[in-house]
């Protein structure tokens, strides 16, 4: 075991439904470390003494009023967190469309299964339950609700995918093998808009895409939150010229593990113009 | 051939017993005596009964193999080389041990099926199915027979393939299975013939086709196409503990077979298997085999390419988990110019399982402008768990194009929370990232096998994950 090192130094940092944050910082800030240990990544452990001795009576990370500083990644993505990689990791022999269903099947509460892409949430729980049970269905002896269900799941992504402007065929592809980086990115987007999750970190989702995938993805974005209006969103980024097609609610800066400045749309302005040295902190 | 059905031969009596009614049963051990007791009691012809002896005395003279897996444990003097077939399977539902049962569940083999794998019944009732099929194979001279009726029915057909690829002195099983063989498949396609549905074991199966000597002979005349499927996914409940069986198989000019394997005996099995196939110009064999079950498996399908521009293709598959062994792998053999080949190796061990890739690339002089391409590709699960390369090449022509590549990969952790942060368990995500990892031999398998396997593994990797 390598020793340990502390990367993060005390966050402080609310998102609310439906909010849009934007998290900035220089390289080596911590800004991924964050997102990951919010997504329960395993390589990193939370010390909760710092908060003890300060007397706070909330744990480390709550979502939704719970705990879930000891919950393994996959029953955090239950509960409706999302992680949009910075580097999607490829996974060979298994295409874009198995573990979208699979993932689909698991996070059981919300969402599609209906072959509308601009549905909202509140009044999807009803259809969901049965587009689930159609899912869960296909994995023992198929039936024509679930082959019913799967087709209009199929048919839902598709639709995700065209507005992205993926070819027909990337479901059937292998989960991010050979993608460009710009199809890495926009298929992350793709996997949020399917799972609708309720709180979406995008972790540098702009770096690597040209002028026209970002406006593709900030729409991508846009709608999402138009058709989820519950569901928050933190953007992790380098730089503020996404911010030119999304507007957060709250505009933060990290510096050396710690969350040194936030405020609104005209701090990234500042950092945009000035560079993360000139802001005072 | 077209008048093959029709001549008996010399000793052959009408309305003889189907093997499945015999009464007999061996003694324990094997000598002179009880092979002669077999063949009598099959009522061979003359040529047979004497390769049997042949085949005898070559097993008894030949030592162990002292390479590849442990097979220190086998005693010989405590097995039955010939029982009705009814006798080696379990006699009811209850005596079947309770892992079996329990994935019969997980994979969702149906009610009807499970009882003849089990061999609580001796017949699988899709038999309608294959009938109807039948029809059409007799119809275009297609032959599809049990071993032992395929003697009697087509005696001068087996005389003259019957031990020419694999003869008795080939290895020390090949021996023992040339010498108490009974069971197995016998196939003949003629000239130009496609024979457009997998011939499946299965349908027509009967316990006797499960046996411990399996000997199946194929024969795929000039341009003719079968696509033959042997076993199953589901596990196979023996209380044998040896398997050795033979398969040979001549692909005729031009023809082309592809024979699929799935074993997935139980844990008590010892599973040593010889498969070879002889190619003629522009003929195509491609052997797609998997090994899920056993404790061990010691079986590395060959293609002898004899002919000018004759291809082999052989795709293996191995998954071992605790307490086994997976010795695997290929061989081709390249006596051609213009032949080519590939082997393709995927292995996946766990829970202190071990696999082997275990291959020969041979090509002789005057073979030129040989291509081969062999990649093999091992994924251990956890530290206890083991896998091991041999290949061997033989290459004595300078013309020729060989490849090989070879990997041992570990579950990698951010693929893991990659699928996880998605909603996935552990186990799902690893059952995924594997069926991933085996996926460019799954699907050359058929649909449904394909799907059973899959689950198959998530069960397994419940066991195997956290």
């Amino acid at each position: 075991m390598a020793g340990k090192q502390e990367i993060l130094k005390g966050i402080d940092l609310e998102v609310k439904a439906g909010e849009l944050h934007v998290l900035m910082g220089p390289n080596g800030s911590g800004k991924s470390t964050l997102a990951q240990v919010i997504a329960g990544a395993p390589q990193f452990t939370i010390d909760p003494t710092p908060l003890k001795l300060r007397g706070a009576s909330s744990s480390p990370i709550t979502f939704n009023g719970e705990d879930i500083t000891k919950l393994t990644p996959d029953k955090r993505a239950k509960l409706g967190i999302f992680l949009g990689f910075q580097h999607p990791v490829e996974v060979p022999g298994v295409s874009v469309f198995n573990v979208l269903r699979r993932a689909k099947q698991s996070i059981s509460g919300p969402v599609s299964g209906s072959s509308h892409p601009t549905s909202s949430t509140k009044s999807n729980s009803k259809r969901n339950q049965q587009s689930l049970v159609g899912l869960r269905a296909l994995d023992g002896t198929p039936s024509a609700t679930a082959t019913r269900s799967l087709s209009a799941f199929r048919q839902e992504l598709l639709e995700y995918a065209s507005s992205l402007r993926l070819s027909d065929d990337f479901l059937r592809r292998s989960l991010n093998e050979g993608f460009s980086g710009g199809e890495k990115k926009r298929s992350e987007i793709l996997q949020m808009m399917a799972l609708s999750p309720k709180l979406v970190i995008l972790d540098e989702i702009d770096s690597g895409l040209d002028v026209d995938g970002l406006k593709l993805v900030s729409s991508a974005i846009n709608q999402f939150r138009f058709n989820n209006p519950r569901s928050s969103v933190l953007l992790i980024t380098h730089y503020a010229r996404i911010l030119k097609y999304l507007k957060p609610d709250f505009v933060h800066v990290m510096v050396e593990g710690k969350i040194v400045k936030s405020g609104r749309l005209s701090l990234a302005r500042e950092i945009e113009n000035k560079g993360y040295q000139a802001i005072n902190f | 051939m077209a008048n093959g059905a029709s001549i008996p031969i010399t000793n052959y009596k009408y309305g003889f017993a189907k093997p499945e009614r015999y009464v007999f049963k061996s003694k324990k051990g094997l000598d002179a005596d009880v092979v002669r007791q077999i063949s009598g009691f099959k009522n061979e012809p003359e040529w047979m009964r004497e390769q049997r002896l042949r085949a005898l005395s070559i097993f008894q003279s030949k030592q162990m193999p002292i390479w590849g897996a442990d097979l220190s444990t086998i005693n010989f003097d405590d097995i039955y080389y010939y029982i009705r077939p009814t006798d080696r399977q379990a006699k009811s539902w209850g005596e079947l041990p309770k892992e079996i049962k329990d994935t019969y569940d997980a994979i969702g083999i149906p009610e009807a099926e499970r009882k003849f794998l089990a061999g609580v019944t001796a017949q699988y009732e899709s038999e309608s199915v294959y009938h109807s099929f039948q029809k059409q194979w007799e119809d275009k001279g297609v032959v599809f027979l049990d071993m032992d009726s395929g003697l009697r029915e087509y005696g001068d057909l087996v005389k003259q393939y019957f031990g020419k690829a694999i003869p008795p002195a080939d290895n020390k099983f090949a021996a023992l299975n040339s010498a108490v063989w009974s069971g197995g498949s016998f196939i003949y396609v003629p000239p130009g013939i496609s024979v457009e549905i997998p011939l499946q074991a299965y349908f027509r199966i009967n316990a006797a086709n499960m046996g411990q000597f399996e000997r199946t002979l194929i024969i795929i005349d000039e341009g003719a196409y079968v696509h033959y499927v042997e076993g199953c996914t589901a596990p196979v409940y023996s209380t044998d503990s040896l398997h050795a069986a033979v398969v040979e198989i001549f692909v005729k000019r031009g023809g082309r077979c592809r024979y699929t394997t799935i074993q997935n005996w139980s844990s008590n099995v010892y599973n040593l298997v010889t498969k070879r196939a002889f190619v003629e110009e522009e003929g195509i064999m491609e052997w797609v085999d998997g090994n899920i079950g056993s404790k061990i498996t010691m079986k590395y399908p060959s293609c002898y390419l004899t002919g000018r521009g004759a291809r082999g293709e052989i795709l293996s598959l191995a998954l071992a988990g605790e307490n086994q062994h997976q010795d695997a792998g290929g061989k081709l053999v390249f006596l051609a110019p213009e032949t080519s080949g590939e082997i393709i190796s995927k292995s996946v061990s766990h829970s202190g399982g071990r696999t082997s890739y275990r291959g020969l690339v041979k090509v002789i002089k005057s073979a030129e402008r040989v291509k081969c391409n062999v990649r093999c590709d091992a994924l251990i699960l956890d530290e206890k768990s083991r896998s091991d390369t041999y290949p061997t090449m033989q290459v004595d022509e300078d013309n020729v194009t060989i490849g090989h590549e070879a990997a041992v990969s570990k579950i990698n952790a951010d693929q893991l929370f990659y699928l996880m942060s998605r909603g996935l368990t552990e186990v799902e995500a690893t059952s995924l990232i594997i069926n991933g990892f085996i996926e460019p031999i799954v699907k050359e398998l058929p649909l449904e096998y394909a799907v059973e396997l899959n689950r198959l593994i998530q069960l397994n990797m419940e066991g195997a994950v956290g």
